[in-house]
C-alpha cells in the first residue's frame, strides 16, 4: 500500500523493492547458468575482485577458512569454469539449482548490497534411479551494481550436509 | 553342496547360517578357504569379492581395523587443552578422543556400556565428563565408569545388583599412541611402537611432512565415496593413473612419466609412499601421444595457484602416504592434508580430511594453502576425479559375477617399491600383505 501522505516514503520503499526484483531475477539467471551448465557466463556474474567460497558449515561456525572451492578473484573462477568445461573427469549429470528466501540486510560502506538467500542443490546421476539432495545451505552475499548490471563481489556458499556425496563436480 | 564364491550383499553370515540349517555344523575354516580362494594363487589378479563381499568385509573389520594396526584418530592441535574431546572412529566403530585432566590422550568405543547409546553427539567440543542422555550413566575423561543414578534404588528397592563394580564397566579403551602430533589408536594390546610399524623408510617420509613444527587445523571436508575402502588406498599407490587421469599433474609438470618419481613401499607393503618432483621441461612428443589428458597450451588466469613454495627437507614436491589402515597423509607442493577413511561397508566408505598448515604460517602462507586446496578434496581439480573413478570400479563389479582386476604393471618387480611410474608392484605389495592379515 502507498501512503499518500509520505511520498519520499513510498519513493524509499518502492526502490527496496525493486532492488529485491533484482536480486532475485540475479539469482534466478544465476541458477539457470549453472543448471544448464553455462559456466562461462556464471563467470561473468562476478565482479574482478570477487571472492568466492563453498564451505561447510562445520568449518564456517569454527572460523575454519577450508572451502570445497576456494576462489580470491574472478581469474580463479574462471580457471573453475575452464577446467570443469575442458579437463576435469567426471560422470555426466542434471542439476538443479533452487534459490528463495532471500533478504537484502542493508549496505557496506562502499555501496555493495548485503543479502543472503537459502539454496538447494539436486543431482540426477545417469546411472542412479533418483534425484538427491545435493547440497542445501544459505548464500551470503555481497553484490555491486558495474555499469547497468548487479554483480557478485562475494558469494560465500555456507553447507549445512555434513557430507558431501562422493564429489561437488559443478559449481554451487 | 556348491557354494556360490561371490556371496555379495547377502554374505557370509547367511549363507554361514544357511550351512549351519542344512548341515548341522558350524562353517568351517577350510570352506571358508575354498569359497574365497585367491585366483592362482598370483598377486597380478584380484578377484572381485575382494571389494564386494560382506563376509569379507566383516572380517575385515575384525582382523584389519580392530587388529594388530595403528589407526590414525585426530591431531593433536584438534584436542590442545584439558577435556577437549573429538568425536572420530576406528574402522567403521565410533570412538570418542579426549584430553584427560594429566594432559593424556585417551580413546574409547562411543557406546555406553548400558545400554549401547552412541552418547557423545557433538562433532567436537570440551567436557568435564560424558554423560550418557539416556540413563545418565557418567564416565570421566578416560572412559572409567563414574556414576549410576538410584545405582543402590530408591527406598531400599531396585538398584543396581549389590556387587555390581562400576570400576569394571568403563567404556571399551583403545591403546594410544602419537607421533610429532598425529594420534594412533588400537584394539591391540601388543602393538610395536609406531616407527616400527612405518618402517624406516616410509616413516622418513612421514617426518618429511610432520617435520617438527606446531600445527594449525585450517578446516575439514567430509564425503561419503560410492566404493570399497580399498580402492583408495590402491588409487595412491597406482602412480599409472596419475599421469594419465589429471589433466592437472600432467598439464603443469606436476606429475608426468619421466618426472623423477618413486612409489615406495614398506616392508610389509602395507605402507606406501607415491613421490614425484615437480618438473619446468616441456613434455617429450612421444610421451604426450599417450596422454590424452595432455592440453597444449594451457595456461592459468591465476598461476600463483600451481606455486610451489620449498618448505620440507625432502627432494619431493608431492608426496601421498598411505598408511595402513586408514590414513593418508597428502602433500600436494603446499597444500597438506589428512585423510582418514571410514569404512561404512563393502560398497562404501567416509573420508574426513582435516587440512592444516603450521604455526609459523604468515597469512600469505596460509591463502596459499587454501588457494592451493583448489587441486584437493571432493570439489579438487584432483580430488574429484579419483572420487568418480572409484565409484565407475565399484559400479563395474555390481551385478557381474566372479569378475577379476588385473594388476600386471612392471613385471620387473613382482610387489614392492618401484622408480617407475608405470607400476603397480604396491598395489600387489598390499594384497600380498592383506592376504596374510585376512589368512585368505
Amino acid at each position: 500500500m502507498l501512503d499518500k501522505r509520505d511520498p519520499a516514503a513510498n519513493d524509499r520503499r518502492i526502490e527496496a523493492l525493486l532492488l529485491h526484483r533484482e536480486v532475485e531475477d540475479f539469482n534466478n539467471a544465476y541458477a539457470a547458468a549453472l543448471d544448464e551448465q553455462r559456466l562461462d557466463e556464471w563467470a561473468e556474474m562476478f565482479t574482478d575482485d570477487a571472492f568466492y567460497v563453498v564451505i561447510s558449515r562445520e568449518n564456517a561456525d569454527r572460523k575454519m577458512p577450508v572451502g570445497l572451492i576456494y576462489c580470491e578473484n574472478k581469474g580463479m573462477i574462471q580457471d573453475r569454469a575452464f577446467a570443469l568445461q575442458h579437463t576435469a573427469m567426471f560422470a555426466p549429470r542434471y542439476l538443479r539449482h533452487i534459490v528463495g528466501n532471500l533478504q537484502i540486510l542493508g549496505e557496506e560502506a562502499n555501496g555493495d548490497i548485503r543479502a543472503r538467500a537459502n539454496y538447494v542443490v539436486v543431482q540426477v546421476l545417469l546411472d542412479r534411479p533418483d534425484a538427491k539432495l545435493h547440497q542445501v545451505g544459505v548464500y551470503y552475499d555481497k553484490f555491486r551494481r558495474v555499469g547497468d548490471r548487479l554483480k557478485l563481489a562475494e558469494r560465500r556458499c555456507v553447507y549445512d550436509n555434513l557430507l558431501v556425496d562422493n564429489a561437488l563436480c559443478l559449481p554451487v | 553342496m556348491t557354494l556360490n564364491c561371490n556371496a555379495g550383499a547377502l554374505g557370509y553370515a547367511q549363507t554361514n547360517a544357511t550351512i549351519e540349517r542344512m548341515t548341522g555344523m558350524a562353517l568351517q575354516e577350510p570352506i571358508l578357504a575354498q569359497q574365497y580362494a585367491w585366483p592362482d594363487d598370483d598377486l597380478t589378479i584380484i578377484p572381485d569379492w575382494v571389494y564386494t563381499d560382506a563376509a569379507i568385509y566383516a572380517r575385515e573389520v575384525e582382523r584389519i581395523f580392530h587388529g594388530p594396526t595403528w589407526n590414525y584418530v585426530v591431531l593433536e592441535a584438534e584436542i590442545p587443552n584439558a577435556g577437549d574431546f573429538i568425536r572420530s572412529h576406528v574402522g567403521p566403530t565410533p570412538i570418542v578422543v579426549a584430553r584427560a585432566d594429566d594432559g593424556s590422550i585417551n580413546a574409547f568405543e562411543n557406546r555406553c556400556m548400558h545400554r549401547a547409546a552412541e552418547f557423545c553427539r557433538e562433532l567436537s567440543g570440551t567436557a568435564k565428563e560424558f554423560i550418557c542422555p539416556y540413563h545418565q550413566w557418567t564416565y570421566d575423561l578416560k572412559g572409567n565408569l563414574i556414576g549410576i543414578p538410584f545405582r543402590r534404588g530408591v527406598a531400599g528397592k531396585g538398584g543396581m545388583p549389590a556387587d555390581f563394580k562400576p570400576q569394571e564397566h568403563g567404556l571399551r579403551k583403545l591403546n594410544v599412541t602419537t607421533h610429532r602430533g598425529v594420534v594412533f589408536a588400537s584394539y591391540a594390546d601388543d602393538m610395536e611402537p609406531f616407527t616400527d610399524y612405518l618402517g624406516p623408510e616410509v616413516l622418513r617420509e612421514f617426518e618429511a611432512t610432520f617435520d617438527g613444527r606446531k600445527l594449525t587445523v585450517l578446516g575439514h571436508y567430509r564425503h561419503s565415496l560410492p566404493g570399497n575402502w580399498k580402492l583408495y588406498h590402491e588409487n595412491l599407490k597406482d602412480p599409472y593413473h596419475a599421469t594419465l587421469l589429471h589433466t592437472f599433474l600432467v598439464t603443469f609438470g606436476l606429475l608426468v612419466a619421466g618426472n623423477r618419481s618413486l612409489m615406495l613401499t614398506d616392508a610389509s607393503g602395507r605402507h606406501g609412499v607415491m613421490a614425484s618432483a615437480k618438473s619446468d621441461k616441456t613434455v617429450a612428443g612421444d610421451t604426450k601421444k599417450e596422454m590424452r589428458s595432455y592440453k597444449e597450451g594451457m595456461t592459468l588466469r591465476e598461476p600463483r595457484f600451481m606455486d610451489f613454495i620449498e618448505e620440507f627437507d625432502s627432494p619431493w614436491s608431492v608426496t601421498m602416504a598411505t598408511i595402513w589402515p586408514n590414513l593418508i597423509v597428502q602433500r600436494e607442493m603446499n597444500t597438506l592434508g589428512i585423510r582418514q577413511i571410514v569404512p561404512t561397508g563393502p560398497h562404501e566408505f567416509i573420508i574426513k580430511w582435516t587440512m592444516f598448515g603450521f604455526a609459523g604460517d604468515d597469512e600469505a602462507m596460509t591463502r596459499h594453502r587454501l588457494r592451493q586446496g583448489n587441486l584437493m578434496g571432493p570439489a579438487g581439480f584432483l580430488g574429484l576425479e579419483d572420487n568418480e573413478a572409484i565409484k565407475f570400479v565399484q559400479d563395474g563389479m555390481q551385478g557381474a559375477p566372479n569378475g577379476r582386476h588385473i594388476v600386471k604393471l612392471d613385471p620387473a618387480t613382482p610387489a614392492g617399491t618401484s622408480d617407475t611410474l608405470i607400476s603397480e608392484s604396491a598395489i600387489r605389495a598390499m594384497y600380498r600383505h592383506w592376504r596374510e592379515a585376512m589368512d585368505l
